[in-house]
């Protein structure tokens, strides 16, 4: 058992979203943590799903869409292997707002969300680590989707 | 200043609202151009745009551009077709900077129809891999439908001393490709920063946050080269509609180094 646990702590701590983490943190975090697959086509959840866990996509590549009525589901987002799915776990409702559907074979790191969010309010420092790698990743999905917005490749006249 | 005429050799769709001409010029005093030139092309009776080079330079007799149907001209140009007169003015302006990409590694980053004027000079790379390092394409479009020349971009990509990576703005369902901004592609990209050259061209937005990427990623202001875009006319710097503030861009553009045009590029005015 703990042979099992210490092979998550370390694809935890390698995985570059973690990338500098003390080990005591990786310890923690890992606690929390499990290795999951899904196969094409699979989705890993729905818009509307409570949020239990966030994944560290370590093999794969997962499309991040939102159902339009007349149109589909229109991907906004991919994510591939070393990138991270799933921001909105940090902040009540605790609910996705988008689709996560398999495009190919994956595999990830699924951490519990309600365990996490408990060890971070008991150990501050590990919550601030946490956090200061969450911010990176809203602020660089933050400035995409303003990019995004803009409509650059649009028709101008 | 006189249009010399040519005629439309052959006319292809690229995608919504481009076409590429392929324009006879035998008989055309000067039809070498090289990467990021561009031709003022006349519809006539219509108007004069200026037309980035979009095909393989140094062909001679052949003059290949890519157009976007936008206005009047354009439009006008795009429905030109095979047999039909076109009015032909250059080459103008600087170009790509393919000696000082010789033995570097090269990233090119463009988006949407960015990527014909790039395109010549990513032909060039191709035929002298033996001379350079690694050769790097991100490309950006709006969407699966929008992408630019995408058969050959597939064809590209076959290649093993190319690296193309392709994202789109957003996409349906059956798109099992990257879906994020072009800028999201340098992280995976494999490249040299201190030995890096790039080439960016797209939008003007894009082309900002490209270069901010870039720098960010390591590569020098002094290596990054941008094709700019104003409204040129004369397109040999005397009527001043393309000025850039001490710059005019027909005639000291379109491509620039990112450097000498930093402090400019700050002025929304300009």
């Amino acid at each position: 058992m703990s042979g099992a646990v210490r092979g998550i702590e370390e694809i935890v701590r390698e995985h570059p979203f973690f990338e500098g983490l003390l080990e005591p943190f990786g310890k923690l975090i890992s606690g929390c943590a499990r290795n999951v697959h899904f196969q094409h086509g699979a989705y890993i959840f729905r818009e509307g799903d409570a949020i239990d866990q966030f994944y560290l996509i370590r093999q794969g590549h997962v499309a991040l869409e939102i159902n339009a009525p007349g149109r589909g589901a229109i991907t906004f987002r991919t994510v591939q292997e070393d990138e991270i799915v799933g921001v909105s776990w940090l902040i009540p409702p605790y609910r996705w707002t988008y689709n996560a559907r398999v495009v190919e074979f994956t595999r990830a790191i699924a951490i519990d969300a309600s365990c996490l969010r408990g060890k971070c309010e008991a150990d501050h420092d590990l919550g601030y680590e946490v956090m200061k790698r969450f911010m990176t990743v809203l602020i660089q999905q933050l400035h995409a989707a303003q990019v995004q917005i803009l409509d650059v490749y649009g028709e101008q006249t | 200043m006189v249009p010399r005429v040519a005629r439309v050799r052959r006319r292809r769709h690229e995608g919504p609202n481009v076409w590429t001409l392929d324009i006879e010029a035998d008989g055309l005093a000067q039809t070498t151009t090289m990467p990021g030139q561009f031709n003022m092309l006349t519809a006539f009776g219509v108007g004069e745009a200026p037309i980035s080079v979009s095909g393989e330079p140094a062909q001679p007799g052949r003059l290949v551009h890519t157009i976007r149907a936008v206005g009047p001209v354009s439009r006008a140009l795009a429905n030109l077709g095979p047999g039909d007169a076109v009015g032909v003015r250059g080459p103008f302006g600087a170009g790509w900077p393919m000696t000082e990409a010789a033995a570097r590694d090269v990233v090119i980053l463009s988006g949407g129809l960015g990527l014909a004027p790039l395109r010549p000079a990513l032909y060039h790379l191709m035929a002298e891999r033996e001379r350079g390092g690694r050769l790097v394409l991100l490309y950006g479009a709006r969407s699966p439908e929008d992408i630019l020349f995408r058969k050959e971009l597939e064809a590209w990509r076959r290649r093993l001393d190319v690296e193309i990576e392709v994202t789109v703005d957003h996409a349906g369902p059956d798109w099992r490709g990257r879906v994020g901004i072009v800028t999201s592609l340098l992280d995976r990209a494999r490249f040299e920063p201190s030995k890096t050259l790039a080439m960016v061209c797209g939008p003007e937005i894009m082309m900002r946050f490209s270069v901010a990427a870039l720098r960010d990623a390591g590569v020098k202001s002094e290596a990054i080269y941008l094709s700019m875009e104003r409204n040129m006319k004369c397109a040999i710097g005397l009527c001043g509609h393309c000025q850039l503030g001490t710059v005019f861009v027909c005639r000291d553009g379109p491509v620039f180094r990112f450097d000498k045009l930093a402090a400019l590029l700050k002025y929304k005015e300009l």
